[in-house]
C-alpha cells in the first residue's frame, strides 16, 4: 500500500490539467458574476459553499435583485441532479475513509475529479490523502479566479459592450455538446429549447427553466424508449453494470 | 466588499441543494437500480437544463443572439469551451453592429 505522502503528491499531479483549464472558467464566472450585480465577496462564498461551475453560470444568468431563491434552487437542484449516480457509483470505492471523511469528501466531488477518483480506482485502492490531494488545490484555484475574475470584471463596466452578456449562451452550447449522446440528446435539446422559449414569451421567468427542462427529459424518455425497439442501442448506453453511472464524457472544466 | 442578505440566502440554498445531490449517493450506493429510458432521461438532465436556461436568450432576445447561437453551435462541434465561447462572443458584436 502506497504512503500518504506517496497519494497526496498523486492526487496532486492527476489534478493540476483540469484545474489549469479551469482557470480561464473561474475568472469568466466571476465577471460576469459582477455583471450582474454580485459582489467579490458574494462571488467568493459562492465558490466555498456550492463549487459546482455549471450550477453556479446557471444562477447567475438567472440572478436578479433581488435574488429569486426558488428558482436559482430549483435550477441548482436540477443541474446537480447528476451528482446522486456519481455519489453512487463512488461511495462504494471510498472503503478506506472514515464516515467524516466521506461527508466532507463528498461535498467537494465535481466532474473532474470524480472521473479521476473512478479512474484510479480501477487499479489502486482510493485513499482520503489521493482524493484531498486532488480536492484541495482544484478548491482553491476555482474559489481564486472566480473572486478575481469579479473584481476585474466589476472594474470594466456594462458586459454587453463586448458582447460579454453573451458569453453563458456560447458557453452552455458548447457545455450542452459535451453532454452530446446523438439522437436522444437531440430531441432532448430540441424540445427544451423551443418549449423554454415559448413559455418565456407567453408566462415569463422562471418558469422557462422549469418548462423546458421536463420538455427535454420527456423528448429523452419517448426517443430512449422508440429507440431501444427499432435500433440497436448505442454500446455506450448498455455497457456496465446499471447501478454505476455510465462513462461520460468529463474533460469540460467548467463544472467543477 | 458586500454580502447581500438575500444574496447568501440564495447561495445557501444553493449549496444546500447542491450537497444534498453530492451525498444522496452514501444513502443509495448499489441500491440502484434505473430502467433504460430512466437512465436515458436521467443522463439528459444537464443538457435539457442548461438548454432550457438559455433558450430565451437563444431564440427569443432577436436575430443577432439567434445567429450568433447557431454560429457557436457549429463551433462546438469543432472548438474546445473556449474556443466555442469565443467565437459566440464575436458573433453576437459583429450581428449586433449588422442588424
Amino acid at each position: 500500500m502506497s504512503s500518504v505522502r506517496e497519494d497526496l503528491r498523486r492526487g496532486l499531479s492527476d489534478i493540476w490539467p483540469p484545474m489549469l483549464a479551469a482557470v480561464p472558467i473561474g475568472l469568466l464566472f466571476g465577471a460576469l458574476a459582477a455583471g450582474k450585480g454580485l459582489s467579490p465577496l458574494e462571488v467568493m462564498v459562492m465558490g466555498i459553499l456550492v463549487f459546482a461551475g455549471g450550477a453556479q453560470f446557471a444562477a447567475v444568468e438567472l440572478w436578479t435583485t433581488p435574488a429569486p431563491i426558488g428558482a436559482l434552487v430549483f435550477s441548482t437542484l436540477l443541474i446537480n441532479a447528476r451528482h446522486v449516480l456519481m455519489g453512487a457509483s463512488i461511495t462504494p470505492k471510498l472503503q478506506g475513509f472514515s464516515r467524516w471523511q466521506k461527508l466532507l469528501g463528498l461535498y467537494y466531488m465535481a466532474d473532474e475529479n470524480w472521473a479521476l477518483a473512478e479512474k484510479r480506482a480501477r487499479t489502486h485502492r482510493l485513499t482520503p490523502a489521493y482524493w484531498f490531494g486532488m480536492l484541495a488545490p482544484f478548491v482553491a484555484c476555482w474559489v481564486t479566479t472566480s473572486t478575481l475574475g469579479a473584481v476585474v470584471g466589476a472594474a470594466l463596466g456594462d458586459p454587453r459592450r463586448f458582447g460579454a452578456d453573451f458569453a453563458f449562451t456560447a458557453l452552455f452550447i458548447a457545455l450542452v455538446a459535451a453532454f452530446w449522446k446523438g439522437r436522444v440528446t437531440f430531441w432532448t435539446v430540441a424540445a427544451a429549447g423551443i418549449a423554454s422559449a415559448l413559455t418565456y414569451r407567453l408566462i415569463g421567468p422562471p418558469w422557462h427553466v422549469l418548462a423546458g427542462a421536463l420538455c427535454g427529459l420527456l423528448a429523452a424518455w419517448i426517443a430512449a424508449g422508440d429507440g431501444a425497439g427499432a435500433q440497436p442501442v448505442p454500446a455506450e448506453t448498455s455497457a456496465g453494470p446499471r447501478e454505476t453511472a455510465p462513462a461520460r464524457k468529463t474533460p469540460e472544466p467548467a463544472r467543477p | 466588499m458586500t454580502l447581500d442578505p438575500q444574496n447568501l440566502l440564495a447561495i445557501l440554498g444553493m449549496a444546500i441543494a447542491t450537497y444534498a445531490t453530492r451525498v444522496a449517493g452514501l444513502a443509495l450506493a448499489g441500491r440502484l437500480r434505473l430502467s433504460a429510458r430512466a437512465q436515458a432521461a436521467f443522463d439528459a438532465i444537464p443538457p435539457a437544463v442548461l438548454v432550457a436556461v438559455i433558450a430565451p436568450s437563444a431564440l427569443a432576445t432577436g436575430w443577432a443572439e439567434t445567429a450568433a447561437a447557431g454560429l457557436a453551435a457549429l463551433a462546438a462541434t469543432r472548438l474546445p469551451l473556449l474556443g466555442v465561447v469565443a467565437v459566440g462572443v464575436a458573433a453576437v458584436v459583429g450581428f449586433r453592429a449588422l442588424i
